[in-house]
């Protein structure tokens, strides 16, 4: 199955020098032929108010005037319903390709932003301090092929988050025709020195290798949404158009920390996040790619379940969150955490977070989670096989 | 026998008193300010190490020599009258006030470049990424104006006097949520970051400790028509909260009080202050000691700045070989710095806020509460190549071509739009002009290629130079060279 997709897509893409089989986890081009996609919800999304409890009165008594209305929600069934700024998604959603995973934290919660992504990030235990992220671990054990233009892509951000330290071949770029104009600028050497230049040296030698590949000049006829996430995801697909082959993208939506007025802001977001990942999906699915690649959202932890008093929510911890594609089995995945059994106001944790990661390394892409997580987790079922 | 162990032990300490040369010149001033023309490194190079460090915390403003846009002083917009306008009047307040941000950040540019006070910008652009505030939240020019003005006052002065200050400054307020903070309705973003962020560092309080500040910090808020910070009483949470193992009927001010009463406090600005200026992280137990003592001269001072920089600049760290270009260079210290070490000429200053936005430091607006993170963080595939397009672009033969890398009308994100805005952008990009053969004739000694190099790089480049080339070539090729972003 998986390499019969490598096979058909690397043709299409004007061919791919054929890899010789790992002999550990059998083919890693085979296996990097199933894209990734993160979609980092920075700030800390409000999870109960993208996808409402909305038959719960404990809901509306802990957020009198933040709650979305009962008559508001986009329904996904009889207990919950998404905030009504996500109902484009519901097409997904109907179709099954649309999963939506409750509670998603980790014990012993940090509520500082900075810290927490770093704990995200980096798949550690909050009380361990880990320098590289999930997935520069996981390109370390089972690196992509060399033919590969880069491992990650990180589109709209200056921050690699997961694909942090270590020797992952990740490329930063906003637009793919600049970044193959400015690319001549770059050149390869031999040198090496301190951790500040061999830094740089890195950075170099990677533009140097993607430089040919990233650029596909496709036209799409996918529309895509004004502002800045729907640029990112223009960027998205144009990659995923481009000859090179990478197995991951990582894209980022800035500002959910809505301590102050939320309603406006956080339907706002909402709205740019589900019309872009609508656009991405028709994009995906025009370049035929919408059966090998799996989008999934991740955000350094949740709100307060109480309103504050500023029409806004403080920091939280466990939160919902979303993977889409044409291979996800769509449904609700964890326990919806309990309104009536917070821990210090906070909603208390149902899915461990690297469950994700591991259900992402196992499920989609065959390869051992251990490793890159330092333990075993549970993965979760919305992959289908 | 005896003298020459006498002489053996005496030697190292002379060897300070003496000349520091070239090196350590261009190392000081790059360190200390954003690059230097030649004949400053000249002028340094026969200073001692400790004459040229006092003379550097010697040359201190507090105030900016460049005189502001005239509408920093006019009384700000209130939001409500922005939410009344009709949309045509709205649309020309945004598009003034986008043109206004780009005035503000030439402005702090221009003074940059042109400061007799050096590390006087640099520590103010250090606060600026210590106490954030964003112009993307606070809206108002006038209050990001006015936080500037504070932190370059109190920019090597106190450091207690500074946090006091600037935790009730206007745009704070709006930024961390403290006006919106009241009793039995706390909003804990300020509480929270004051003590993660401006003082103890994470890890060093409890969530509960964040949870009694909060309430302390209640009452703090601002006039809605002016901008100016008031106390409010009927707001202020009067009951009694345990800080830190401490407690009170506190107010705000006694919390940060609590605050500079914990060691941690000075041991947090002092390894934030060692990254700035050293490296990104002390390496040896030498190196743990030097960065301790800093931290210990700091507190004793009561938290005199300028005590902790004269520790710190007097380290063997600062002036170890190994440490050299350790650093990566922000977008302010490359743009800033390359205007200034080759002495361009800069008209209107715009596009150089562009620019630096561009590469990934948009003045007035870092990206979130912590600031930038700096270091390697600067350096992606993204950012290098725009930095050497710069390069490219300042160095090139041909003057006629606009120094930008890219048309700021195309970018989102930051940069302004519109075709006033694009067309002053060319404009003020053609007038930015490096002019090499004024500029090497300042270089000590004969302007040897080796020369040369030791002004620009801080350390041998990594690729190979040519010879026999012109100044203005031989300096593009080292701007282009992997080291140039290092300092």
């Amino acid at each position: 199955m998986l390499r019969r997709d490598f096979l058909k897509w690397s043709a299409a893409a004007g061919g791919v020098v054929a890899l010789a089989p790992r002999a550990a986890f059998g083919a890693p081009g085979a296996r990097y032929s199933r894209l990734l996609v993160l979609v980092e919800l920075k700030g800390a999304n409000d999870g109960l108010n993208t996808v409402v409890p909305y038959a719960d009165p404990a809901y509306y008594a802990l957020r009198p005037r933040i709650g979305i209305k009962r008559d508001e929600v986009a329904s996904l069934d009889e207990r919950f319903g998404f905030h009504p700024a996500l109902a484009p998604l519901l097409p997904l959603w109907r179709a099954r390709e649309l999963a939506i995973v409750h509670g998603v934290g980790y014990a012993n919660p940090n509520l500082s932003h900075f810290r927490s992504i770093e704990i995200w990030d980096t798949a550690s235990n909050p009380d361990e301090y880990l320098h590289e992220g999930w997935l520069a671990r996981a390109f370390a054990g089972a690196p992509a092929p060399a033919a590969f233009a880069a491992e990650g892509v990180v589109i709209g951000s200056n921050d690699f988050g997961p694909l942090a330290g270590g020797s992952a071949r990740t490329i930063a770029l906003a637009n793919t025709e600049q970044f193959a104009r400015q690319a001549r600028l770059a050149q390869p050497t031999a040198a090496s020195g301190n951790a500040a230049l061999a830094h740089i040296l890195k950075v170099e030698s990677d533009v140097v290798h993607a430089a040919s590949g990233l650029a596909s000049g496709a036209t799409l006829r996918t529309e895509f949404p004004q502002g800045p996430f729907g640029n990112a995801v223009r960027t998205a697909a144009q990659v995923v158009a481009s000859p090179g082959g990478v197995a991951v993208l990582r894209l980022t939506l800035n500002g959910f920390d809505t301590h102050q007025n939320q309603p406006g802001v956080h339907s706002n977001l909402l709205k740019q996040l589900a019309e872009g990942l609508v656009a991405l999906k028709d994009a995906l699915v025009e370049l035929g790619r919408w059966e090998s690649t799996l989008i999934l959202t991740y955000s350094e932890f949740g709100r307060r379940a109480q309103e504050n008093g500023s029409n806004g929510t403080d920091h939280g911890t466990a939160s919902v969150q979303l993977a889409l594609g044409g291979r996800v089995a769509g449904g609700f995945y964890g326990g919806a955490p309990r309104l009536d059994r917070l821990e210090s106001g906070n909603l208390v944790h149902t899915v461990d977070f690297r469950s994700l990661y591991a259900t992402v390394l196992e499920r989609w892409w065959g390869i051992p989670s251990s490793p890159t997580l330092g333990g075993r987790f549970p993965t979760l079922d919305f992959v289908r096989a | 026998m005896k003298s020459l162990l006498a002489a053996a032990l005496v030697l190292p300490s002379l060897a300070h008193a003496a000349a520091m040369g070239v090196d350590d010149a261009r190392h000081l001033l790059g360190r200390t300010g954003f690059g230097a023309p030649p004949a400053e490194v000249r002028e340094f190079s026969r200073l001692s190490r400790e004459q040229a460090v006092e003379r550097v915390l010697a040359a201190k403003l507090t105030e900016a020599r460049t005189s502001p846009p005239a509408w920093v002083e006019e009384p700000i917009t209130p939001r409500r009258v922005v939410r009344d306008m009709s949309p045509e009047e709205r649309q020309a307040f945004q598009r003034r006030e986008v043109e206004r941000g780009l005035d503000l950040r030439g402005w702090w540019l221009r003074e940059m470049l042109t400061t007799p006070a050096p590390l006087t910008e640099r520590m103010t652009l250090f606060w600026h990424n210590h106490f954030v505030s964003s112009q993307q939240k606070v809206r108002a020019g006038q209050l990001m104006y006015r936080q500037n003005v504070l932190l370059r006052r109190h920019a090597t002065g106190s450091f207690a006097e500074l946090l006091h200050t600037v935790s009730k400054d206007p745009a704070m307020v709006i930024y961390l949520d403290s006006a919106t903070n009241r009793k039995g309705q706390p909003n804990e973003n300020f509480a929270r970051e004051v003590m993660e962020l401006f003082t103890l560092g994470e890890g060093q309080y409890g969530e509960r400790d964040i949870r009694e500040a909060a309430r302390a910090f209640t009452g703090w808020s601002l006039e809605p028509d002016t901008g100016e910070f008031r106390w409010r009483p009927f707001q202020h949470d009067d009951g009694t909260k345990t800080v830190l193992g401490r407690t009170g009927n506190f107010k705000g001010d006694d919390v940060l009080d609590i605050l500079l009463a914990q060691p941690a406090t000075a041991d947090f600005i002092a390894a934030k202050l060692w990254r700035e200026f050293i490296s990104p992280a002390p390496v040896s137990e030498a190196e743990r000691r030097e960065l301790a003592n800093v931290a210990a001269r700091f507190r004793a001072s009561g938290y005199d700045i300028q005590a902790a920089l004269r520790a710190l600049l007097s380290t063997q760290a600062f002036w170890a070989t190994a440490n050299r270009a350790a650093l990566v260079k922000s977008p302010v210290d490359l743009v800033v710095g390359t205007l200034r070490q080759f002495e361009f000429a800069v008209g209107d200053p715009m596009p150089l806020a562009v620019v630096t936005a561009q590469l990934g430091q948009n003045l007035f607006a870092p990206p979130n509460v912590k600031g930038w993170p700096g270091g390697e963080a600067w350096i992606n595939s993204q950012t290098l190549l725009a930095r050497k397009q710069f390069a490219e672009r300042v160095f090139r033969a041909d003057e006629m071509q606009p120094v930008a890398m890219q048309d700021p009308g195309r970018r989102t994100g930051g940069a302004p739009g519109g075709m006033e805005a694009r067309q002053r952008f060319m404009r003020a990009a053609l007038e930015i002009r490096f002019d090499a053969e004024r500029w090497s004739a300042g270089v000590p000694g004969s302007a040897s290629t080796t020369e040369i190099e030791r002004l620009v790089l801080a350390r041998p480049p990594v690729n190979p130079v040519p010879e026999m080339v012109g100044t203005r070539e031989l300096v593009r090729v080292l701007a282009l060279d992997p080291v140039y972003q290092l300092k």
